[in-house]
């Protein structure tokens, strides 16, 4: 009897592990991916890009601020979003690649922004950028401060729009990523009340998409959330997405930052 | 414009392990543009890869491969710090080199 307890548990036990691969079979995917992430090539790129003297004022943008001083981009994505004192306001990274390509390097708003989205024709100077600027903190632990008033006020901006239904599906971000085991056809959604699955979304953005063969920021990823919400299109840098990323960052303190992540 | 590529070698015995990732549109020739227009085929036609300047793969590929390629090889008899060196060429005759000492296993 005893013995075929034991058997009964065995049995048990590999229809568990096995149907908690199954959960998820796209990570084994994901993996393989990740061990020579393309996404790589989008840091070569933008550590080029980065070193390069650009645009009007033929100059770098080495002495890009990211909040840790001009210069200092190790550990910088980490506390990102954050108040940036020179331009008044909360700031992502992507937004504050552009002030500086604006300030040092002369660009204007449209020239900078030009392929903010890369697409199979072009290939985006921001997204190499960030992917460079972002996997310079790698190994650090995200830890975005809402020390700022500015800083506190996104966060809850952020928080409301997150459960705010809204446009012709009536959806809200909360609709689809504040339950466990949700998913989009084999797309497990993540959780973003789960310490844990929000830590893995916010550790790996930008992140290189395998169906679209390119790096994604997170600008482009809630780009996409709002467009699948049906809702009008999100600006490029706007308020609402900064208070998003905000909110979502800070939700994400202490994921350990790996980027560029791989994602499907 | 030809951007580097990356590439890992790492020793297992005597085998190197090389793993090469490349950044190329890989177009096929069939796809068009926002505009309508066929996007013209470009793509990488030769992959020589070297081991310590002798040639170890020679490859002639197509447009069936990939955007942005990865090519895993083993290369058999390898020390580390050897020289490992791969070329690709494209139908455009942009070539690109890029070179990397093998790694000793870690």
């Amino acid at each position: 009897m005893l013995k075929l307890r034991g058997g009964i548990a065995a049995i048990a036990f590999i229809c568990l592990s096995s149907s908690a691969h199954a959960a998820d079979p796209l990570a084994a995917g994901r993996e393989a991916l990740a061990e020579d992430n393309p996404g790589d090539l989008w840091v070569q790129v933008g550590e080029r890009l980065f070193h390069e003297k650009r645009g009007p004022k033929k100059a770098s943008l080495e002495q890009c601020d990211f909040g840790l001083g001009p210069g200092k981009l190790e550990g910088a994505y980490a506390h990102l979003p954050r108040y940036f004192p020179d331009t008044d306001k909360v700031q992502d990274l992507e937004s504050r690649l552009l002030t500086c390509m604006m300030t040092l390097q002369g660009f204007s708003r449209e020239e900078a922004i030009k392929y903010h989205f890369g697409d199979d024709d072009h290939m985006s100077n921001m997204e190499s950028l960030s992917a460079f600027v972002a996997s310079k903190s790698n190994g650090k632990k995200m830890d975005v401060q809402l020390s700022n008033q500015k800083e506190y006020d996104m966060f809850k901006a952020g928080e409301y729009i997150f459960y705010r239904r809204s446009g012709p599906l009536d959806f809200a971000c909360s609709t689809c990523h504040t339950e466990k085991g949700k998913r989009v056809r084999l797309q497990d959604l993540p959780d973003m009340n789960d310490p844990q699955e929000i830590r893995a979304v916010v550790a790996g953005w930008p992140a290189y998409l395998g169906t679209k063969s390119r790096v994604l920021t997170m600008q482009a990823r809630l780009y996409e959330c709002v467009w699948q919400m049906r809702m009008p299109d999100l600006g490029y840098l706007s308020d609402m997405s900064i208070a998003l990323t905000t909110y979502l960052n800070h939700k994400g303190n202490g994921a350990v930052i790996k980027a560029p992540g791989v994602r499907r | 414009m030809a951007e580097p590529m990356k590439i890992r070698a790492t020793l297992q015995g005597d085998v190197a392990d090389v793993r090469i990732l490349m950044l190329h549109p890989m177009e096929t020739g069939q796809r068009k543009d926002a505009k309508g227009q066929i996007v013209p085929l470009h793509f990488i036609q030769s992959v020589i890869v070297t081991h310590n300047g002798k040639t170890v793969v020679d490859a002639q590929w197509s447009q069936a491969i990939s955007r942005n390629p990865f090519l895993g090889v083993h290369v058999k008899g390898a020390k580390a710090g050897d020289k490992i060196a791969v070329t690709w060429t494209d139908n455009k005759n942009e070539k690109r080199t890029d070179e990397v000492a093998v790694a000793a296993a870690s």
